[in-house]
């Protein structure tokens, strides 16, 4: 392509508007301004169409395409919170049919159309893949030319360039002028405004590292992205759940094996409800509100040289109290609180009773620890009682044959063998007998024994959240900057002030890239001090036209 | 303490309808003169004098309440909402001394006293914390957001400001139906909070026994008539009278009868000001702000927005992260409340974007600013009342 030569004689790339050195402008434009987006440079987008690569790069790096990727964004979002997305649907519940016998048709069509799930579906995932394209390539389109042009931006600016500016006035034979542009110099000093002087002009100039804000923030947007993506990595990311029984110990996934949680105890506390201060709120609420849940938990670590499997030594690491909003973490994992069981059934205490007199079955009692049952227990008189079966949480399948739902014991039964003194285990079959809470049955005919059930012990189950984020610390890295780009970009204005004398002619302008009132009070100060105009805001000269009529004419109140 | 606190909030109520006043007075009251007959009308800084004060006395409210509860309240509707108020009288009190501009105090201050009144339509006990809210967090994130959104919301004012301006009421046309729209809906929730100080002040309460969703038994109570009764709802009150639609229980119809009586009476309120005024109500106060300059109220709906989104954006998302990390487990989990402050964030990006990419200047800015703010507020209400989630604590 083709470089243009301006008059001043910087050779400026092909489609540039605005003279990178003078600003003179190279493309005639209409209206009375110029316009000062991104300092009127060529960008790529505009000067190359031709390849594929050219059209993909001019697709993402239009700000429109970009500002439509974020409506979509927007209104896709919004989508899924119709309804829950699934995570949040009550425990238990199907979706197939919950969307449906919860929503109606709606619900249905919610989840033919997967908005259960929206926010992990591909097409949501390749949409904020566009936005984080379009955030590379829109910044890169500008940052590069914005950053030379800035950079080569001369004091002495074309008058034309001068003109074009929003905040502008000219002034023929002004006295004074090289003592009120030293004095002006000081002044603009005075409010921090970097100075530059050429052939007697100048150029005052400040907070221009506002104009990296976006960028910044972008850069911080993307690294978050980047962050964000990293979790599909799997060693990246670990979400895992344990149930701990007090007074029991479980291994903590992800760590190989190395490190064991113990649930020393778990408490729920409650507000009082005869408290005062919270008595209207607690009848309000209709029930007890919760304080306080609790796990007191000791981290354990397996002893160097022990193998996973074997019996080996756990040291104590530390003990923590796990609650909500305070979990225990360590070597970059955490254990969160999240849940709990109040009142797990854990043992039985059983007792045999005989139908006949006189027999003496007073040393028989026996626990059955419901966790870990033992297969038989044998007595010092000769009585043999074994564990033929046993079911954790019993029902009946579809098949009408008894099972059990898993390992928890929510609804344990079991059947036990009875085989008193003289009679021979291995050979002959003792009596069956199916036990559970408030259930005890015999199997094969009538029994003259009958196991009863004399004590029932029960333990507090902690749930904990096990979760390792390696992508956090690119995730924070990213927030971060994006955090600062933004104030970078907000909180400070690039401001310039040219002053110029051409010839006894006293040329002022000034441009802001936002908070003119800012500006313009700057200028105010320099005509205060000085025999200086206040420059004229053309933009308000020609919106003042616009409006005219709009608030006198139509209302015929009016004087 | 939670006396004096609450007394404080009235004090601060009542000195927002004064500041406004003086305001108006600065603006109407035409051009006084001082005893060497100059010009001199100090209304305008009475009234921001009297904004500061009024001030300083939610902030008393706000720090009392604090003090007598134990942790910063911002812990559910009430509390927040107040909040909100609070937050936009301090951006308020922060903006006006750059631009000086008292039309800009004449729209912020009733909209001030709206938040703050709608706020006390809450319960206002005091509430103990559940476990996942008993955090720094909750101090650090709130009072972020709260403050962002105040910011947020004073675009908002200025952008209405802008087109209530600019926008020719004489005809007839979509521009003018949206603002009207837009002082209906203000002028409705007028009306719901008359209606509940009302029937407040009456002890009006009517009890039904109804059947839920699940199919049992149970009783609900209105603060208000029942126009929209309960599933299979029996009257068993003294006061209260039959109702004139009953509604499946799916729907809670104690709350849609009371959106149903504000509409109506927001409705009714409306057309009444439509008969006095016989013209579109934003018409009749446009000659009020006759001498508004459109530029600086454009660049004030701008300037609040750019301070704001920062604000917003590290309460509403950054340190919501921080905190969901924590208490959750995950710094985001897609719940909506979540998902509304990232579209609010989404949607304010958008219009920096328009306006300093696209120059969306202007009519178009200032309706994007209403919009942002109807956001802010269906985040508020909407989400945390109809759209159940791990946010709705009130």
């Amino acid at each position: 392509m083709e470089k243009v030569k301006c008059e001043c004689g910087h050779v400026n790339p092909y489609g540039t508007y605005l003279c990178e050195s003078c600003g003179k402008p190279l493309i005639e434009e209409k209206g009375k301004l110029a316009n000062m987006r991104y300092e009127g440079v060529a960008r790529r987008s505009q000067t190359y169409t031709r390849t594929f690569v050219d059209k993909i790069w001019n697709f993402f790096s239009s700000v429109k395409v970009g500002i439509w990727i974020i409506v979509v964004l927007l209104l896709t979002s919004s989508l899924g919170t119709l309804f829950p997305q699934e995570m949040y649907i009550p425990p238990g519940e199907n979706a197939t049919i919950y969307y449906e016998q919860e929503y109606g048709t709606l619900g249905k069509l919610y989840y033919q159309l997967g908005f259960h799930n929206l926010y992990s579906s591909w097409w949501y995932m390749l949409i904020i893949a566009a936005l984080g394209i379009s955030l590379v390539i829109c910044s890169l389109d500008r940052v590069v030319p914005l950053h030379r042009a800035l950079k080569t931006q001369r004091v002495t600016r074309h008058e034309a360039f001068l003109k074009r500016q929003r905040l502008f006035s000219e002034t023929d034979n002004a006295e004074n002028i090289d003592e009120d542009m030293i004095k002006a110099e000081s002044l603009l000093k005075e409010k921090r405004y970097k100075i530059r002087k050429e052939n007697g002009n100048i150029l005052a100039e400040k907070g221009r590292f506002s104009r990296w804000g976006p960028y910044v923030n972008h850069i911080g947007l993307i690294i978050f992205l980047i962050g964000g993506m990293l979790r599909f990595f799997p060693e990246m990311y670990l979400d895992e759940h344990v149930w701990v029984r007090e007074g029991e110990q479980e291994v903590i996934s992800g760590t190989n094996g190395e490190y064991f949680l113990r649930n020393n105890e778990f408490m729920i506390e409650l507000y009082d409800e005869e408290d005062e201060k919270y008595q209207p709120a607690l009848e309000r609420a209709g029930g007890p509100v919760v304080k306080t849940y609790q796990t007191s938990a000791t981290l354990l670590r397996r002893e160097a040289g022990g193998t996973i499997g074997s019996e080996t030594e756990l040291a104590e690491v530390k003990d923590h109290d796990i609650r909500v909003n305070d979990p225990l973490t360590f070597e970059g994992f955490s254990l969160y609180q999240v849940d709990y069981k109040l009142n797990e059934l854990s043992s039985f205490t059983f007792t045999l009773e005989s139908e006949e007199e006189n027999t003496d079955l007073t040393d028989i009692q026996f626990e059955v620890d419901l966790n870990d049952p033992e297969d038989v227990y044998e007595f010092d008189n000769g009585y043999r009682i074994e564990i033929v079966e046993y079911f954790p949480n019993f029902v009946i399948d579809d098949n009408r044959e008894p099972t059990t739902i898993n390992r928890i014991p929510d609804n344990p039964r079991i059947i036990f063998e009875v085989f008193p003194p003289g009679t021979d285990h291995e050979e002959e079959q003792g009596e069956l007998s199916l036990v559970g809470i408030q259930v005890n049955e015999p199997l094969n005919g009538e029994n003259d024994y009958a196991i009863r059930m004399t004590d029932v012990d029960m333990v507090n189950v902690t749930g904990l959240t096990i979760r390792k984020d390696r992508t956090l610390p690119i995730i924070s890295v990213g927030g971060f900057i994006f955090m600062i780009g933004l104030v970078q970009g907000s909180y400070w204005h690039h401001r310039r002030i040219w002053i110029q004398n051409r010839n006894g002619r006293l040329v002022l302008a000034g441009h802001a890239n936002k908070n003119w009132h800012g500006l313009k009070k700057d200028f105010k100060y320099l005509s205060d001090e000085t025999a200086f105009p206040m420059p004229v805001d053309q933009s308000e000269e020609s919106s003042e036209e616009e409006n005219e009529g709009v608030n006198e004419s139509h209302d015929p109140t009016q004087r | 303490m939670i006396q004096l606190s609450a007394n404080m909030l009235y004090a601060a109520f009542f000195l927002y309808i004064l500041s406004a006043v003086l305001f108006a007075v600065s603006i109407t009251g035409g051009k006084f003169k001082n005893r060497k007959g100059e010009e001199d009308n100090k209304a305008g800084l009475f009234g921001y004098i009297t904004a500061i004060l009024a001030f300083g006395a939610s902030l008393t409210y706000f720090i009392t309440r604090w003090i007598a509860v134990g942790y910063a309240p911002v812990s559910n509707m009430f509390e927040y909402t107040a909040a909100l108020g609070i937050a936009l009288g301090l951006a308020f009190v922060i903006i006006h001394p750059i631009y000086r501009n008292n039309y800009l105090g004449l729209f912020t201050m009733p909209v001030v006293m709206l938040i703050i009144a709608y706020a006390s339509m809450f319960p206002r006990e005091v509430q103990p914390l559940i476990p996942a809210l008993q955090s720094h967090w909750l101090t650090i994130h709130v009072i972020t957001t709260v403050i962002g959104q105040g910011i947020l919301a004073i675009g908002f004012v200025a952008g209405l400001l802008y087109l209530v301006r600019v926008i020719d009421f004489k005809k007839t046309s979509k521009k003018v139906k949206g603002v009207e729209f837009i002082i209906y809906t203000l002028v409705a929730t007028v009306a719901y909070v008359g209606l509940g100080f009302g029937f407040g002040a009456a002890d009006y309460e009517a009890n039904f026994a109804y059947i839920n969703e699940q199919g049992n038994e149970a009783e609900v109570t209105y603060f208000l008539p029942p126009l929209i009764g309960p599933n299979e709802g029996e009257l068993i009150s003294e006061q209260g009278m039959s109702p004139l639609v009953e509604v499946p229980a799916y729907i809670r119809s104690d709350d849609l009868n009371t959106v149903v009586w504000s509409v109506l009476a927001g409705l009714l309120l409306y057309g009444l000001l439509r008969l006095v005024l016989r013209k579109p109500v934003g018409g009749a106060i446009q000659p009020v702000v006759k001498n508004v300059n459109p530029q600086t109220v454009d660049e004030i709906s701008y300037r609040a927005i750019a301070i704001g989104f920062p604000i917003f954006t590290l309460g509403g998302l950054i340190f919501a992260m921080i905190w969901a990390q924590i208490a959750w487990t995950r710094f985001w989990g897609w719940d909506p409340k979540e998902v509304w402050a990232l579209i609010t964030f989404l949607f304010y990006a958008a219009y920096l974007h328009l306006r300093l990419s696209r120059g969306w200047h202007g009519e178009k800015s200032a309706w994007l600013c209403v919009i942002g703010f109807a956001l802010i507020m269906f985040n508020l209400i909407f989400v945390n009342l109809v759209i159940a989630g791990l946010h709705s604590y009130a």
